[in-house]
């Protein structure tokens, strides 16, 4: 198989804070083939939002610090300790962010055409009018009606989904190799939720670039993604294929978020939930640190848990009990 | 926007007509009596009521308030006492270089204010932010007319006759007494020289309010979320602060343009004094000693009424930086 677009081994971001260092990214290794959707899933605080904005540089340093060893690799460049202008050539250009909230993730002070534009001239040399009539472009592009009059409107004007849309328009304005969505459709009405999925997806399509999205919401995983990684407490507890998430999750963890998930006429109509809540990045439990909420734990559970090689193509659990 | 202006300056006339009138009761009511201050031993009591009568002050105080009133309505301001002339003569005379030393220190207290501040805000705890916070603390605190008695001692007086520097500033008046002998560049040079202790001794302490208020808006504004977008668009970290941030960081500042004003117009009545500076404040100053009550509330109004103007300056210049208030 080819190298993969972005290769990530075992990333280590921790946080230096005067209550202790919070181990928020503890050794998370996945990689992103071209073209490819990856889902990082997992509870709010397990690190994913940490691990998107780690793979390119822009966690802020102090108090967090990317440790020895952490390696990632985007089209055979390393990343981690590559200077600050090598990063910035690739951010919004190569690689571009979608983030979660779009009521504050654009700048109130400018219009949307401004914010647009900017990224094109910046990294495709464009002129102010070539630009303009670019940003009109990727405006209708993502689905926004009227783009020639929207182009001049600010943030406020528009609502959450529309923003979101220029969001997007704006990431994939240089047309990107990676595309990483950090809870794009959180923050949204259902019904536009699934709007914006498929415009990603579309767009996916089109522009032939790599998705990396990280969601909670498994609902949005099985809709889009073609390969899942799961995390918990820092790590990444199971990964494969949708499928194999789906239909024979193999660490209790994934069970256990299957299981909360409801279901339309589900027995009794209660809500499942996994019992206990994810322990703080600053203590991380010895052994396996899904042993408190874990309802199969038993003796092997005092070990730390190694990924666990389950056949081919990437497929690993981090359990002991995954291996029979 | 237009309509948005008509309304806001239709509005401040009943506040400036408010202002007005205040002036007048405060300076009339005030005791003290302005004829005492021109009477000589022996001076008959016929000549004193005299007196008086050529001030207009044999008159109650109600109809002098409605002669005064309608009269400034029509654009006379009276005339005063100790400069014999018209207060409009005395005005258009001093006026013009205090609002030129008050845009000086407003600019450079505003331009290094934010500067500062905002260099505090990007690198929080570090030594430069709180040495700065140091320094900036021990401005703000000292009253200015200390300020400007040390700038005289170190920047005119010892920097000229016991260290002999190379640079030295004038300490008082706004030109040299060989002012029309010189060249053009030359008068231009002067006139800085004569502007820069005046100018820092009134801006040092709106500089040091300023930077501190700009820190903490900055501080506020830098973890934004859409300061994380710029940066995540390749942004060099100059156009993510400098443009993105500070743009945001800006708009409680401006405010301040409103506040600052009044105690920009105070400090000017010691600063002038001190530095001999021939502008409205010293004018003031000199009026209220020799009762010159003409001159007093036509200066007061003008300060008044230029701190009104400020205030709408400051909301218009809002609405314009900030596009999420368009007054309709």
């Amino acid at each position: 198989m080819s190298e993969p677009l972005l290769s990530v081994r075992d990333l280590r971001a921790w946080f230096f804070t005067d209550q202790g260092i919070a181990k928020a990214v503890d050794g998370v290794s996945f990689e992103v083939r071209e073209g490819e959707t990856l889902g990082i899933v997992g509870e709010s605080g397990c690190g994913k939002t940490v691990t998107s904005l780690a793979l390119l540089g822009l966690l802020p340093e102090p108090p967090a610090r990317l440790m020895d060893g952490s390696s990632v690799r985007f089209r055979g460049q390393e990343l981690v300790g590559a200077d600050e202008k090598q990063l910035r050539a690739l951010r919004g250009n190569e690689i571009s962010m979608v983030f979660q909230e779009p009521m504050s993730s654009l700048n109130p002070v400018f219009s949307v055409g401004d914010q647009i534009t900017e990224t094109l001239r910046l990294h495709r040399g464009m002129d102010r009018r070539a630009a303009r009539a670019e940003a009109v472009r990727l405006l209708g592009e993502v689905g926004i009606p009227e783009p020639a009059r929207r182009v001049d409107e600010y943030p406020h004007q528009l609502s959450g989904g529309m923003r979101q849309r220029v969001m997007i328009a704006m990431a994939i304005s240089c047309s990107p190799k990676l595309l990483i969505a950090d809870e794009p459709t959180t923050a949204l009405d259902v019904t536009i939720q699934a709007q914006i999925l498929e415009l990603l997806a579309e767009l996916r399509r089109t522009l032939g670039m790599a998705v990396l999205l990280i969601t909670h919401d498994l609902g949005v995983v099985a809709e889009v993604c073609d390969r899942v990684v799961v995390m918990y407490a820092g790590q990444v507890v199971e990964t494969g294929t949708v499928e194999d998430i789906f239909v024979r999750p193999a660490h209790p963890y994934t069970r256990g978020l299957l299981g909360s998930l409801p279901s339309v006429g589900g027995a009794g109509g209660r809500l499942v939930s996994i019992a206990g809540t994810v322990p703080s990045p600053l203590h991380w439990p010895d052994g396996c640190r899904f042993r408190a909420r874990c309802g199969l734990a038993g003796d092997g559970c005092e070990a730390p848990q190694d990924l666990v090689e389950l056949g081919a193509h990437g497929r690993a659990a981090r359990c002991w009990r995954a291996r029979t | 926007m237009t309509k948005y202006l008509v309304r806001r300056l239709l509005g401040a006339i009943p506040l400036i007509l408010g202002i007005a009138t205040i002036v007048f009761f405060a300076v009339n009511l005030a005791p003290g009596d302005p004829t005492l201050y021109y009477i000589s031993p022996g001076m008959t009591q016929e000549v004193v009521e005299q007196m008086r009568v050529n001030f207009g002050l044999d008159e109650p105080v109600h109809i002098r308030y409605v002669k005064w009133l309608g009269a400034m309505l029509t654009g006379d301001f009276g005339y005063s006492f100790s400069h014999s002339r018209p207060v409009l003569d005395v005005l258009a005379d001093f006026l013009p270089n205090t609002l030129i030393l008050s845009a000086c220190a407003l600019t450079v207290a505003f331009l290094f204010g934010i500067v500062l501040g905002t260099l505090q805000a990007i690198r929080q705890y570090s030594f430069r932010d709180s040495a700065l916070s140091v320094v900036l603390l021990f401005f703000y605190s000292m009253p200015s007319f200390w300020l400007a008695l040390m700038l005289i001692l170190t920047f005119s007086l010892f920097a000229r006759n016991v260290w002999e520097w190379p640079i030295w500033f004038p300490a008082s008046g706004m030109m040299s007494t060989d002012y029309e002998f010189l060249s053009f560049g030359a008068k231009v040079r002067d006139r800085l020289a004569h502007l820069v202790l005046p100018t820092t001794s009134l801006a040092c302490v709106l500089t040091a309010g300023i930077a501190r208020y700009m820190r903490g808006s900055m501080l506020e504004v830098i973890r934004q979320d859409y300061v994380r977008t710029a940066r995540a668009k390749g942004l060099s970290e100059r156009v993510v602060v400098f443009k993105h941030a500070l743009r945001n960081a800006l708009l409680p500042i401006i405010t301040l343009l409103g506040l600052f004003i009044p105690v920009l117009f105070s400090g000017t009545i010691f600063i002038e004094t001190i530095f001999a500076w021939p502008g409205m404040g010293r004018t003031i100053y000199e009026a209220i000693l020799t009762r010159d009550y003409p001159v007093v509330m036509a200066g007061s109004f003008f300060f008044a009424t230029m701190v009104v103007v400020a205030n709408l300056l400051a909301d218009v210049l809002y609405a314009w930086v900030d596009p999420r208030i368009r007054y309709e």
